[in-house]
């Protein structure tokens, strides 16, 4: 009997490994062979731990499961089933290309992985010029998938035309953004894809090292990469021999140290450097000057896991879903105070009350919606009346937005804006990397202002407007410069919590 | 009740793996500090002479990162969640009633030297919030009940 259960920190938060060893336990009363599979999740966290058990070759969803569910389910009499997995609505609405395999395979069988369409596109990049490579992602019109969508094939382009000695691919792994676990679950899920892109980039711009910068927050996606790293070493897919092409690339696993500010690309190299995380200036671009001053591709895990699928499907086949210039798919994040939350992949263009009213089915909580974070700590908070706005770079821009790495973080009526707010200075102030003064100093005065305003003094208000505008104009990162964002969206969206009490009495 | 502290060799041959890494200094902090639980002030000037920097430098990155500690923790390390979306499921609420009942301030250490507890920006376990860390076991959609427990078993 084949059981698959998934091994991802969401499933295992949730109590997974207790349901696994339950599992173990009705199959030997049983009397039953139990084939247990540890897979990534397909996403649906509501529904963690998911048991799938395979009958007659289709996978039959069980979730919740407690423990206490194991015998029931093996016998197939449990209340806990939820039919063919597949069939599911949340799944079967999705587009899925970069997960694809996310909740399907063992992350760690190459075999699995190959089965499924892994290496396919590695194996036609072996066959095509660097030019070419390069050419194909521009045509994809994938974008940075970390938050600054930035067109992939330009910085791909600019790295290949550069002339170094060495050239690098880093991927950006720190992914510290509240309401996001896009990166987490592709690491944890599917680690090959996320390889097999690096290695398409590297033969793209001609480089031979690589490495991930992972954040330390993620345990279970360390090992799951560092695990891969190895089979795919041995495997001949990493090394000085790419599935015996000739071509050299490698890469390692290294682990950032609590710093939210490392996930700007710049502060990045400079700890991957073993420096201070501090930002540096732009120009020189990465590009350019990256690691170790060399030219670097940094691109997001997202972004590079997606690169397989293009080289697989075709550019053209990416870039024909998608909305204006936001092309192909985005991988949604839905948490915070939702019913269903989870990761749903689809087309750029659904709006962002589908996903909330529609996809996320409202809080968990049962309350009404008062405002959704869109694109983490540094994303407006954006009120109901802003739902009818279209997911996709330039048209939540428009609405004062930022798509940011696409994670939605749902409050309902019982949140305190005002403290939102407050809290988004105070964590700009624990995070500054210490650079630019309107970001150090600034954030730390930032919360202090809106202690004012709390306490009743409506002077503070122009005064904080006024310290956003400084934070924007002299900062030269995201942290320090959009900071503001979140602030700036609750005096805009919520303004009757942002006026001083008093005023707001009388 | 801490053990010994390390001498230069020992400090020596746990850097020594990484000497040839390119940007090799955060593999040996941690490497240093998975063996020692901190980076003890001993490390200091053999790492500083293996990569040719100044103590200064090297103090500069250590206390850049919130991750290294220049102090053993406790037994175990609690780590709660601050972030927004833990924040949406009552995840403030939680870490006050807490660090409440164990009458310490984040980074405090209980008396008993059991639990360190530290705040954490995000564990990626948004969709089922409030998150927590107890060592490098995850943990989702923790309430008191669970708390209680976690910390019970923790010996705090």
């Amino acid at each position: 009997m084949r059981v698959y259960v998934p091994m991802d920190s969401a499933a295992k938060a949730l109590g997974a490994e207790a349901v696994v060893a339950a599992l173990q336990a009705a199959a030997r009363d049983a009397g039953v062979t139990l084939e247990l599979v540890r897979t990534g999740t397909r996403g649906m966290i509501w529904l963690e731990p998911l048991v799938e058990v395979e009958i007659n070759g289709v996978r039959h969803g069980y979730g919740p499961a407690a423990p206490e569910d194991a015998g029931a389910i093996l016998d197939g009499t449990s209340e806990r089933a939820l039919g063919p997995v597949e069939d599911l609505d949340w799944m079967a609405r999705q587009t899925r290309l970069t997960f694809a395999r996310v909740g399907v395979i063992d992350p760690l069988s190459l075999q699995d992985y190959a089965a499924l369409g892994g290496l396919v596109g590695l194996r036609r990049a072996l066959g095509m010029t660097g030019a070419g490579i390069v050419e194909e992602v521009t045509t994809s019109g994938l974008r940075g998938r970390g938050g600054a969508g930035f067109p992939t094939g330009i910085k791909w382009k600019t790295v290949h035309d550069a002339q170094a000695p060495q050239k690098y691919i880093v991927c950006n792994a720190d992914e510290g953004d509240s309401g996001t676990f896009a990166d987490r679950m592709l690491m944890e899920g599917d680690p090959f894809t996320l390889i097999e892109g690096m290695v398409i980039a590297a033969l793209g711009v001609g480089a031979t090292r690589g490495y991930v910068y992972l954040r330390s927050e993620y345990p279970d996606a360390i090992r799951v990469m560092r695990r891969a790293v190895e089979i795919a070493r041995k495997q001949r897919v990493l090394g000085a021999d790419v599935l015996g092409s000739g071509r050299v690339f490698d890469m390692e696993i290294r682990v950032g140290a609590g710093a939210y500010v490392c996930g700007e690309e710049t502060s990045l190299l400079n700890s991957l450097e073993g420096k201070r995380g501090v930002v540096r200036a732009k120009p020189p671009l990465p590009a350019l000057e990256g690691f170790l001053g060399r030219p670097t591709v940094v691109n997001n895990v997202i972004s590079l896991a997606t690169v397989p699928v293009i080289f697989e499907k075709g550019a053209q086949h990416y870039a024909d879903f998608g909305l204006g210039r936001s092309r192909g798919t985005v991988t949604l994040q839905i948490a915070g105070n939702v019913a269903r939350g989870g990761l749903f992949e689809t087309a750029f263009g659904i709006t962002l009350g589908e996903v909330v009213e529609g996809l996320a089915g409202g809080t968990a909580s049962g309350r009404p919606v008062k405002a959704v974070q869109v694109g983490g700590p540094l994303g407006a908070y954006l009120p109901a009346s802003k739902f009818d706005a279209p997911l996709g770079y330039e048209e939540l821009d428009a609405k004062g937005g930022l798509l940011g790495h696409a994670g939605l973080v749902v409050f309902d009526d019982t949140a305190d804006m005002l403290s939102m707010a407050r809290f988004a200075m105070e964590f700009c102030a624990i995070e500054s990397c210490g650079k630019c003064t309107p970001c150090r100093i600034g954030a730390v005065r930032g919360v202090e202002t809106i202690d004012r305003i709390r306490q009743g003094d409506g002077a503070a208000v122009p005064l904080l407007r006024d310290l956003c505008e400084t934070m924007k104009d002299g900062s030269l990162c995201a942290l320090g410069g959009l900071t503001p964002l979140p602030v700036e969206s609750v005096l805009d969206h919520f303004a009757d919590e942002a006026l001083p009490r008093r005023e707001a009495a009388e | 009740m801490s053990p010994p502290l390390p001498d230069t060799d020992e400090i020596d041959a746990i850097i020594a793996p990484h000497r040839n890494a390119e940007g090799p200094l955060l593999p040996m902090l941690h490497a240093v500090q998975d063996a020692f639980g901190h980076i003890p002030e001993t490390a200091h000037r053999v790492i500083a002479e293996a990569l040719n920097i100044s103590r200064a430098e090297l103090h500069g990155v250590i206390s850049f990162y919130h991750d290294f500690r220049s102090q053993p923790a406790g037994r175990h390390v609690l780590k709660i969640c601050r972030a927004e979306a833990c924040q949406a499921m009552g995840g403030a609420a939680l870490a006050d009633a807490t660090l409440k009942r164990l009458g310490l301030d984040w980074h405090g250490t209980t008396r008993n030297g059991a639990v360190t507890v530290e705040p954490v920006y995000c564990l990626g376990l948004c969709a089922c919030a409030p998150a927590a860390m107890l060592d490098d076991r995850v943990l989702g959609r923790v309430d008191d009940a669970r708390m209680t427990s976690l910390l019970a078993e923790a010996g705090a």
